[in-house]
């Protein structure tokens, strides 16, 4: 579990990338409900944490490809393959994540620090 | 409507068939496309897949799930729209009879006068003028780049990276100056300098040297500059000549309303090859914007759908971005001289800013550099203001 900050600090309708590896992004929505995603687009390289929020979903900052940050499913393209999505508690009024195990679906020529190739 | 056909397998044509399908076509759809690929993205010719740093695979624009159910007629090029028989003859002698017509035929690279029969001249616009490129691309090699557009600025940016000596000629006396006005069009070509790429302005070029293979190039006021590789980045021409013997309407461009709709019913275009009338302009205005062809096709499709009539939907302003020296240049909007120029980040001197351009008070374009979230904020906020007349 990945602590991120207390909840009081991240305001409705704001984001904040959180450095991991891969990075991730974290949105408090207008609703209120608390989402993490993978940060990096899997078009191009770009923050999605710079993105548009809009209900539950980011529009990339760079391409306007749209992720829906419940389910990291593509709602516009050009992007083709979806974000990670992870595990958001709030403990205490901390923002926690439990970060995803499965392979991050990154943008071509981008692969984690650890190593891995980026998924095609 | 039964059956529709894109002529163009771009961006644009395939935004369109997605766009038709998503918008409950359920016809015929035939797709007809002059390079033999399947559709594939061009920002990265440029950049990651010039620097070698991607594959051809990683271009591709299709996701696996796309399910058009679309007849793909890839290699063939329209020769002629006959809409009386609404048909697109095409050059293999096949004619494709639609009820619809989706023009997104695209625009080519300008080349040099004469430049075909000398080797070491190039130009970018295709996989395989990338490849070509990319060949010659060796470390320690000369690249004179012609032209300080965002595709010269690109090539410039990825061969400086490769090790090459790099130098810029631009005819204007500001670069850019055009998309961003003098100010910051000179700001954003300062990139050049600051990473070791000469740039030369107010430098025409009076003609390219060597017998089969290029050697430099000569400048109007006589300098000769040596090269060893020679990147031609002078614009762009919209593939329109195979409608000329048609009645349709056309200008710099396929002539078309707000909507896309062209003057001959039941045709509509998108992409490259379309000048859509602009509200912020007064005229129709060819966009050779990558999200231009991807979102306006869908605007077209709908008009299309509707026999032609625009749902009044605006087109997004114009954007664009680009990647130099590790660097990120966004725009969004249309500018024109005396508008108003303000920093809300930074200045023309610093290394990332924010500056707005108005006309009468509203905010009508916006320059980032490296402020993609700021940008996004201010790109929707920009407002359509006419031009006074």
């Amino acid at each position: 579990m990945l602590e991120i900050c207390p909840l009081a600090a991240l305001p409705r309708g704001e984001a904040r990338r959180v450095e991991a590896d891969p990075p991730i992004a974290v949105f408090h929505t207008d609703d209120g409900e608390v989402f993490a995603i993978d940060d990096t687009c899997t078009h191009q390289d770009a923050s999605l944490a710079d993105g548009w929020l809009e209900g539950c979903e980011i529009e990339c900052p760079l391409h306007a490809s749209r992720f829906n940050l419940r389910t990291g499913a593509v709602d516009a393209p050009p992007a083709k393959l979806p974000v990670r999505t992870h595990e958001v508690a709030i403990v205490d009024g901390v923002i926690n994540v439990v970060l995803n195990d499965a392979t991050p679906n990154l943008p071509p020529g981008l692969t984690t620090r650890a190593g891995g190739e980026a998924a095609q | 409507m039964k059956s529709v056909a894109i002529v163009g397998a771009s961006l644009a044509g395939l935004s369109a068939a997605r766009a038709l399908r998503a918008q409950g076509f359920d016809g015929d759809l035939t797709i007809v496309g002059g390079e033999e690929r399947r559709p594939y993205d061009r920002p990265p010719l440029s950049k990651e897949f010039l620097a070698g740093d991607i594959g051809e695979d990683a271009l591709a624009l299709e996701a696996e799930d796309d399910d058009l159910d679309a007849e793909w007629l890839l290699g063939a090029h329209a020769t002629r729209l006959d809409t009386g028989a609404a048909s697109v003859q095409l050059d293999d002698g096949t004619a494709i009879r639609a009820d619809g017509i989706v023009i997104a035929t695209g625009a080519r690279a300008r080349t040099w006068p004469g430049a075909d029969s000398l080797a070491g001249v190039h130009v970018l616009r295709t996989v395989d003028d990338a490849v070509a490129l990319r060949d010659e691309l060796r470390p320690g090699a000369r690249l004179v780049v012609i032209g300080a557009g965002f595709i010269g600025a690109e090539v410039a940016s990825t061969a400086a990276k490769l090790g090459l000596d790099v130098t810029v000629v631009e005819a204007a006396l500001a670069p850019l100056a055009g998309p961003l006005g003098v100010q910051l069009g000179a700001a954003v070509a300062r990139l050049h300098t600051e990473h070791g790429t000469r740039l030369l302005c107010g430098a025409p070029v009076a003609g390219l040297l060597g017998d089969d293979r290029v050697t430099g190039i000569e400048l109007a006021d006589g300098r000769r500059l040596a090269a060893d590789v020679v990147l031609v980045g002078i614009g762009a021409v919209p593939n329109v000549e195979w409608l000329r013997g048609s009645p349709i309407e056309l200008a710099n461009g396929v002539v078309c309303d707000a909507g896309g709709a062209t003057s001959i019913p039941n045709v509509v275009a998108a992409g490259d090859c379309a000048a859509w009338h602009e509200p912020a302009v007064g005229w129709p205005h060819r966009v050779e914007h990558w999200t231009g062809a991807l979102e306006r096709p869908g605007i077209a499709v709908a008009t299309l759908l509707a026999g032609g009539r625009h749902d009044g939907s605006p087109a997004k302003p114009p954007y664009f971005w680009s990647d130099q020296y590790g660097r990120r240049i966004q725009f969004a909007g249309i500018a024109h001289t005396g508008d108003e120029i303000t920093f809300e980040v930074g200045s023309v001197r610093d290394a990332s800013f924010l500056a707005v351009y108005r006309r009468g008070g509203e905010p009508v374009a916006v320059l980032g550099l490296d402020q993609p979230k700021l940008f996004t904020r201010w790109r929707r906020q920009l407002t359509v203001v006419p031009v006074p007349a």
